[in-house]
């Protein structure tokens, strides 16, 4: 060719700047990942940092003596007068043994702030418990209130306003040395509902309404999607309804999950008359949103099932529902194990719908039964995301660690299943 | 089916299992006594040589695959590499424009040289390599644009025409060598998904010859076409040898009869021999070759 | 009992059928010489007497728990004195939630009617026969069902063609669920909707552009229902998703191109997790990350540049929803990448094309459609995404397109209409249903439109 020499010399002289654009475009997918990974380490980082210190609580320690005088109590048996006894001087005095200097109502005010405003009830209802305490002093450890348990995690961090004023950080200051204030590991965290005030909050009346609903939403939509699934894969005849139901299930994949709350309210609740806020109807809902996933994943296990084994089984004669119960569905299992714990991951970490059936309630007591009202862990967060105080927040962001371990654990173990079970055909 | 060819797949899981299929047909098969390592009977090499190949071996991973071939392929002739499956011969003509650099697990070692400058440089920029050596694939592979701008993206991507009508030229000129231009003259904007795989693969080669390289490297170009569109894509490369360097692998003898002047028979990873193409097919030299060509395994 | 109980007891008696079936089945076989001579295996003819034990039984105790309430609720109010009849759906539940809060303890009986205080020991009468009638009749159901199973196994009856046939058919409900379910969407949205279009012209919702329905404050206010109209609310969802996809589309799209095309084996076995990370955080926790960091650290950036924006700006909701579908749109991308042919790849860079050029111009323009349908679904979820919404972005229905400034989405008014105590009739609470069939209109067209355009595109390379 005669003037491919000069083409090559064209070809040569294009490649600086092509190879600029490949490097260029290379730099972009980089870029691309470099951002999404920060996003997601940042969202980590986020959360971690304003979640930690809720795993830690402020307590109180004080050498409390029960004088029934200063409890304007007469007569320190009758159970009525105990009912009705001023639980806070108590508490005052021994705050005021620390601080002999201060004095008058102002004073007495700002002392009173560091106290928890659930203190004066808890030693009433050990009292109550337990009279004999009457006239004895008692060293008792209590809650430290919120604006002192965020000036003692968060003093050195100036994005924190702290609510103390000045002499009650000094007060805090000297209590710490003494080792009056003291941090420790949050049990309550762990072991109590939620509550008004952020030191008695916890997340254990979420986390078992989130197994209670879980709970239905795995017994339900496990057996029906596989089921659905089989029958899809299996059974189903190649006609219009079946066309519809494909239709159907993709469509319901990708409907948004708040649309199945307003489903959920308008046929359980409002059609049915079941219950607001309660585990059943929660579990009912997430099992519809749930569904498609489910079906879609077991399809996928039963689809990479070869036909060879469905023919040896049909060779020697084993009916077509045989063939499904005794060799497909072993087979698609871990597939199927592995789908379904993704989608309960995704219920569990849903919230959207389960905020119209009502399970969005302030709710004190650990749920006891299905039918008792409950939140769950996500509605948890959102509510006290939506708090002002600064210890809602903190315990928002300790919930978000609960519930994020709960959904790692669930997508290990799905991983772990399918590297488990896997079979290469 | 060849080794390579069959990467024409679609998707990265796939990809990786073509390899795995190489090597796996290269385990299966143990060398056999009667080849020496490196050893090659007839006319390995010319004067003239477009590409000087010595000693070049090429692993999957730890498998080999090609096992030190050398070979000169001159200038402007056709050469026909046969061989039974999984022989390497398309292994080896993927090392020619460095295609099988997307492989991650494929290395080659061994001296590879175009008009006298190494092809594994590392310095050698291989774009500028696959712009001297097109190459035409087993099935046809046109993008999914118009017939136009299959024909054109060559030329574009190099930046070979300066203005619209020296494109319009380009291709024009190509698809008139591919002999293609009155089919489609009249329907260059239709897509090119909707011809018949003669004349894609026809246009395929148009594609390759409009940016004007000196070699075109052809892996059993007619193994997806009928005997029709075999017989005009036969008759193209007779045409073409007269400009070009054209390395053709192919699975039929009688192809490699047809349009090539040497033929070079691969074995398990062995160059057994070349030899100008009547030689080959009417008095081989090595009993391996004549095994081959008379049918006695294929 | 209570039916957490009763689930188990059920389960007991399907246990005890299929003994007594498979004992049955092998007695009844013996005389003839083994279980060669029955037609079907001991198992199935267990198996079918446990399922008419259980199923029957299952199914009207769904059937009971799902009409109980209701049913009892109208009797209570039925039997309330004539001056404490409701005369509107909205009444109805406030005397409702009266009673059942009496009957619960948690309203003290001092603050009611009397009549209230009858009709709440009458409901927690009711409840507790309710209870006890269920139990006894559940458990008649399973008995009756099983012992007439166990009576019908012979060995001429094949038990294990009936047995298959009850069990396809079963299948075949669960497949249908998915049907009934957008029937209920439908009916559950549409009901509400024709109501609301009863009190507020369908007219002023779709073309009104000023939303604000809590503004009622006196009865006899002029437009004392509020203005219904939902263009603020579209536009403020169109603005938040179009952020979000701003940010999600390249961000997205390259992830995915540069995992295929360039990462090597290692590096995705690393990213791709990660990214699928991205996907499986709570939509709470990015919503809560928005509210919380993104949109102060926005407001405060804003206000060092000289701007003015809002603490609740469309800006931090869109941004963290866009990081919330990168995964979605990389692995959408990534499959349609993956699914053009290599010997695309091949035929360009044997042509001398670099890999951006192979990318640029050959498998970009071959993926675009399917890339297009993953865009598609993912500007569906943006839309129906609720809770970044609803904690991240505001209440106030603004017909802006300044990013900084609030603005409020569809979801976000479902949520506040509905959330919280209701009155049912009020236009206030239907025009959260109406809202949400328009949610459910435009995200069904999306989807079918995008499930429609993956699926010719695979056809093309199939």
């Amino acid at each position: 060719m005669t003037n491919s020499t000069s083409q090559a010399e064209i070809v040569r002289q294009s490649l600086k700047r092509r190879y600029r654009k490949e490097r260029r475009f290379r730099a972009y997918g980089i870029t691309a990942i470099a951002l999404a990974i920060t996003a997601l380490v940042v969202l980590f980082s986020d959360i971690i940092s304003k979640g930690h210190t809720g795993f830690l609580k402020t307590t109180v320690t004080l050498e409390v003596t029960f004088d029934p005088e200063i409890m304007y109590l007469e007569d320190a048996t009758d159970p009525a007068q105990i009912r009705n006894a001023d639980y806070l001087a108590p508490l005052m005095a021994a705050l005021k043994r620390e601080f002999p200097e201060v004095s008058g109502r102002s004073g007495e005010r700002a002392l009173k702030g560091l106290l928890n405003s659930y203190s004066s009830s808890e030693v009433k209802d050990l009292v109550v418990a337990n009279p004999a305490v009457m006239g004895t002093t008692q060293t008792l450890t209590f809650v430290a209130s919120d604006d002192v348990d965020v000036f003692v995690k968060h003093r050195d961090d100036s994005s924190y306003s702290l609510k103390l004023t000045e002499e009650q950080q000094a007060w805090t200051l000297a209590l710490m040395e003494r080792g009056v204030i003291d941090t420790s590991f949050n049990d309550v965290f762990f072991t109590h509902g939620d509550s008004r005030d952020p030191g008695h909050a916890g997340v254990l009346g979420a986390i078992v309404g989130s197994l209670l609903t879980m709970a239905v939403t795995l017994l339900l939509s496990f057996p029906i999607g596989v089921a659905a699934a089989i029958y899809l894969e299996e059974f189903a005849p190649q006609n219009r309804l079946t066309d519809f139901i494909e239709v159907n299930i993709n469509n319901l994949a990708a409907v948004p999950s708040i649309i199945f709350g307003l489903l959920g309210l308008a046929i359980f609740i409002n059609l049915f008359g079941m219950p607001r806020s309660v585990p059943v109807v929660g579990g009912l809902v997430l099992m519809l949103m749930t569904l498609p996933t489910i079906i879609i994943s077991s399809r996928a296990a039963i689809k990479s099932v070869p036909p060879s084994i469905r023919e040896a089984a049909e060779g020697i004669g084993a009916s077509k529902m045989q063939v499904v119960l005794h060799h497909v569905l072993p087979l698609a299992m871990p597939g199927m194990l592995t789908g379904s714990i993704i989608g309960m991951a995704q219920a569990l970490g849903e919230t959207a719908p389960l905020l119209l059936i009502g399970m969005v309630a302030f709710i004190v007591d650990v749920p006891d039964g299905f039918f008792s009202s409950a939140t769950v862990l996500p509605v948890q967060i959102f509510l006290w995301a939506g708090s002002p105080e600064l210890g809602f927040i903190e315990r928002a962001s300790a919930a978000i660690m609960v519930l994020l371990t709960f959904l790692i654990s669930m997508n290990a173990l799905a991983i772990w299943l399918r590297k488990r079970l896997e079979r290469r055909w | 089916m060849s080794t390579l060819n069959t990467s024409i797949t679609t998707d990265t899981a796939q990809r990786e299992t073509t390899t795995q299929d190489a090597v796996s047909m290269a385990k299966e098969k143990p060398a056999e006594a009667a080849i020496e390592y490196g050893k090659t009977v007839g006319t390995p090499f010319a004067d003239d040589a477009k590409f000087c190949l010595r000693d070049v071996e090429v692993f999957y991973g730890d498998t080999q695959a090609i096992k030190g071939i050398s070979l000169d392929i001159a200038r402007n002739e056709v050469i026909a590499f046969i061989g039974p499956s999984g022989c390497g011969k398309s292994t080896f003509l993927r090392c020619l424009n460095r295609m099988n650099d997307s492989i991650d697990i494929c290395r080659v070692k061994g001296r590879l040289e175009l008009d006298g400058q190494d092809l594994y440089d590392p310095k050698r920029d291989v774009v500028e390599l696959r712009a001297r050596v097109g190459m035409v694939f087993q099935k046809p592979n046109p993008f999914p644009k118009s017939i136009y701008d299959n024909v054109a993206y060559g030329p574009r991507i190099h930046g070979l025409a300066n203005r619209k009508s020296e494109l319009d030229d380009i291709v024009e000129d190509s698809l008139r060598k591919a002999g293609l231009w009155n089919e489609v003259k009249d329907r260059l904007d239709a897509p090119a998904t909707g011809m018949s795989g003669g004349q894609q693969q026809r246009l395929c080669i148009a594609r390759t010859i409009a940016v004007s390289p000196e070699v075109v490297l052809m892996d059993e170009p007619c193994s997806a076409l009928d005997p029709i569109a075999t017989a005009k894509v036969e008759e193209l490369i007779a045409e073409l040898s007269q400009s070009y360097t054209i390395i053709i692998v192919t699975h039929s003898m009688q192809q490699a009869a047809r349009v090539s002047h040497r033929t070079a028979y691969f074995h398990l990873g062995h160059l057994v021999e070349v030899n100008d193409t009547d030689k080959v097919f009417t008095a081989p030299e090595h009993e391996l070759t004549e095994s081959y060509i008379t049918g006695r395994f294929g | 009992m209570q039916p957490a109980n009763l689930l188990p007891l059920i389960v007991v008696l399907v246990i005890i059928a299929f003994v007594l079936g498979y004992a049955r089945s092998r007695a009844l076989a013996a005389p003839l010489g083994g279980i060669k001579h029955l037609k079907s295996l001991p198992f199935y003819y267990a198996a079918r007497a446990a399922m008419w034990c259980g199923l029957p039984a299952l199914l009207v105790l769904a059937c009971w728990l799902g009409f109980e309430g209701k049913v009892i609720q109208t009797l209570v109010v039925g039997s309330l004195p004539a001056e404490l009849q409701p005369d509107s759906a909205g009444k109805a539940s406030l005397v409702l939630s009266q009673i059942t809060n009496v009957a619960s303890g948690a309203l003290s009986a001092d603050f009611v009617p009397p009549a209230i205080v009858e009709a709440s020991t009458r409901l927690t009468n009711l409840q507790q026969s309710s209870q006890l009638m269920m139990t006894l009749l559940v458990v008649c159901i399973a008995v009756l069902g099983g012992f007439l199973a166990w009576l019908r196994i012979a060995p001429h009856v094949n038990a294990r063609v009936k047995f298959e046939t009850t069990l396809r058919r079963i299948f075949f409900a669960c497949a249908g669920l998915a049907i009934l379910t957008t029937v209920g969407i439908v009916f559950s949205v549409i009901f509400e909707t024709v109501r609301f279009f009863g009190k507020v012209p369908m007219t002023e919702f779709l073309f009104g552009t000023s939303w604000s329905p809590q503004t009622a404050i006196r009865a006899d206010q002029v437009g004392s229902e509020g203005a219904f109209g939902m263009i603020p609310l579209f536009v403020g969802t169109l603005l938040i998703s179009a952020i979000a996809m701003v940010v999600a589309v390249p961000v997205g799209l390259m992830s995915a191109i540069y995992l295929a095309e360039y990462a090597s084996p290692r590096m995705r076995g690393i990213v791709k997790p990660l990214l699928e990370m991205l996907a499986g955080v709570p939509t709470v926790v990015y919503g809560f990350f928005a509210a919380l960091t993104v949109a102060p650290f926005i407001s405060g950036l804003a206000a060092a540049l000289g701007l003015q924006a809002s603490a609740e700006s469309a800006l931090a909701a869109g941004l963290v929803m866009g990081v919330m579908i990168i995964p979605f749109v990389s692995s959408l991308s990534d499959d349609v990448i993956n699914a053009v042919p290599q010997s695309l790849r091949d035929g360009s860079l044997a042509l001398g094309a670099t890999q951006s050029e192979t990318v640029k111009k050959v498998i970009f323009p071959a993926a675009l459609p399917g890339i297009m349908g993953g865009i598609l679904l993912a500007v569906s979820r943006a839309i129906g995404e609720t809770m970044i919404v609803v904690m991240a972005a505001g209440l106030a229905a603004n017909l802006t397109a300044n990013p900084l400034d609030s603005v409020t989405t569809v979801t976000v008014q479902i949520v506040t209409l509905l959330v919280g105590d209701q009155e049912f009739d009020s236009a206030k609470t239907l025009a959260a249903f109406a809202l949400g069939m328009l949610l459910f209109i435009v995200t069904l067209a999306l989807n079918i439109l995008a499930l429609h355009v993956v699926r010719k595109y695979r056809e093309q390379y199939d």
